[in-house]
């Protein structure tokens, strides 16, 4: 691991103000210490973020909650209000990792987890734009298995890691983000950002930005809604492709829905048209399944990763049936 | 093994500086030049109950300041990368993947390690039951194995879910079947394979300690 100059922060402001380039905040550290010691991250200094009051979880006054940045992935997925009101994001975030990497992880650092395409993780590979601009990608004509099958561009391939990001997209979430010019709100959507030309920046967050708090709008989802997660073994592992899905369900038909893939862009990929092809029809597997063939448009798989396109158009329809309690 | 010799001062000398490259993970001592210099952070830290007054590099991840600093080598090192468990500790009573955490991060924190869970020379609940089941063949994850156990009879103590807990909306006592146990005990792996062993010593403890009710789990 390369050295560097390690800074506790006391609050807020004084992390801001330690923030220089070059620096890194650090959480729970589950993967950037890990980058590091890889040799991919090779900040000249850390700030501590781990005595900062930033971890509350409470109730919103326009109706909502408020997840702090520093709050851990275990205490977000097992608070009451979480559980009770936003059951998908409990279930998104329980998918992932282990109990003892979600009792480190923050909610913050989850939004700023890095890709783990091998081309980016393991600094031995010559080729990785994301790593080192210009070297080229490694996966597109390497191994791209898992790689991505919506927005992907030339330069880059892979996709983002997290499940909590899926159920906050799905719940449009608003990341609160503070920097040396005040305060600002991000919506989920535009907090990540898709390769294109420049596959270095993973997220719209300026430099000198810290992450205070997700907040989620009051939600009229808790009754219905599932997250599936697709994966090689049945615990501690990666996405191939996930779902989050949701329905608002009135006088027997669908007032609306939310469908968010997972595993399958740089981004949690929202499907719009899927959403909408379900509004005023009944629940039910024909309409489900019409869901999932929309879900596939647009899709532009590699060699290896074809075989998404059939998890994602059969995992769409499977996670509405969950999620309408038809399963 | 001669005398008094450890079997681990036997393995330093034997493979020397050699026995971190050839296994491919670094050992602390890789970087311990830089430990008491300039840039050394002061840390306070309860280990085991003893308090520690330490000055580290920041680099000294948690797992390698209890094994290469404090010579706590009960807790291992495997992957070194937050895949496998093997470094599994309790901060603050709950578990976590000593080898990702900066040790400088637990200024002030009670740590456990395998080494401060007997009392008075006394196993707990969970350790006999290992013994008693087999929870193990080489014994190198069973470290990480144990400690994760007491976490997770602590979690299921305080009803939280996981990944499998049916209907997360409902806050009620955990059923603890065996797959609530295979799903809680994933972030260990053991390469030996002494899974079922793991899963009936967890359902001993758990119902010695009275954390939750014996259920089949559906099997797999």
């Amino acid at each position: 691991m390369n050295p560097f100059q390690y800074q506790r922060a006391a609050d807020i402001a004084g992390a801001i103000q330690s923030m220089r380039p070059g620096c890194k905040f650090l959480a729970g550290g589950t993967n950037l210490v890990d980058l590091m010691k890889n040799g991919v991250e090779k900040p000249a200094a850390l700030i501590d973020l781990n005595r900062v009051a930033m971890s509350a979880i409470e109730p919103l006054p326009e109706g909502g909650l408020r997840l702090g940045a520093m709050a851990r992935n275990s205490d977000t997925a097992n608070h009451p209000a979480v559980r009770q009101n936003y059951p998908l994001l409990a279930q998104a975030i329980l998918s992932g990792a282990s109990p003892q990497l979600r009792n480190l992880a923050s909610n913050g650092g989850n939004l700023l987890q890095r890709t783990r395409c091998p081309y980016f993780m393991d600094a031995a590979f010559p080729q990785c734009n994301k790593r080192a601009p210009g070297t080229g990608c490694g996966a597109i004509d390497g191994l791209h298995r898992n790689h991505a099958i919506f927005g992907a561009s030339d330069e880059c391939i892979a996709v983002h890691p997290s499940d909590l990001c899926v159920a906050l997209a799905a719940l449009e979430a608003s990341v609160r983000v503070r920097g040396r010019n005040g305060e600002r709100r991000i919506p989920i959507g535009d907090f990540h950002r898709l390769p294109g030309s420049t596959p270095e920046l993973d997220t719209n967050l300026k430099p000198d930005e810290l992450i205070l708090s997700i907040d989620l709008p009051s939600s009229p989802y808790a009754a219905h809604s599932h997250y599936l997660k697709v994966r090689d073994r049945a615990s501690y592992e990666f996405a191939l492709v996930s779902v989050a899905a949701a329905l608002e369900l009135e006088d027997g038909a669908i007032r609306s829905a939310r469908i968010v893939l997972g595993g399958v862009a740089l981004k949690p990929w929202r499907v719009a048209a899927a959403e909408q092809a379900l509004i005023g029809k009944p629940p039910g597997s024909a309409w489900f399944e019409k869901a999932g063939q929309e879900a596939v448009a647009g899709a532009r798989p590699l060699r290896q990763n074809a075989f998404k396109v059939d998890l994602v158009r059969r995992g769409v329809a499977r996670a509405l049936g969950n999620a309408g309690g038809l399963a | 093994m001669d005398g008094d010799m450890t079997r681990r001062e036997y393995v330093s000398i034997l493979g020397g500086t050699v026995g971190s490259a050839a296994l491919g993970v670094p050992l602390a001592a890789d970087i311990a030049p830089a430990a008491a210099g300039a840039d050394a952070v002061p840390l306070t830290v309860h280990i085991n109950g003893s308090e520690q007054r330490l000055a580290i590099d920041p680099r000294m991840t948690l797992l390698d300041l209890l094994r290469e600093r404090l010579d706590l080598t009960g807790t291992k090192k495997g992957c070194d990368h937050g895949q496998c468990g093997a470094c599994t500790v309790l901060v603050n009573g709950r578990r976590i993947n000593s080898c990702l955490s900066l040790a400088v991060c637990h200024d002030g924190d009670q740590v456990t390690s395998i080494e401060g869970l007997a009392q008075g020379g006394e196993l707990q609940a969970i350790q006999a039951a290992f013994i008693e089941h087999d929870g193990f063949q080489c014994g190198y994850c069973t470290p990480g194995q144990i400690c994760s156990a007491v976490a997770l009879l602590a979690e299921v103590r305080h009803g939280d879910a996981s990944f499998v807990t049916p209907g997360l909306q409902r806050l009620r006592p955990v059923e603890l079947t065996d797959d609530e146990i295979r799903e809680r005990m994933s972030g260990n792996i053991c390469r030996c394979g002494a899974y079922p062993g793991i899963v009936a010593a967890v359902q001993t403890a758990a119902r010695e300690s009275g954390s939750a009710t014996r259920t089949k789990g559906k099997p797999r």
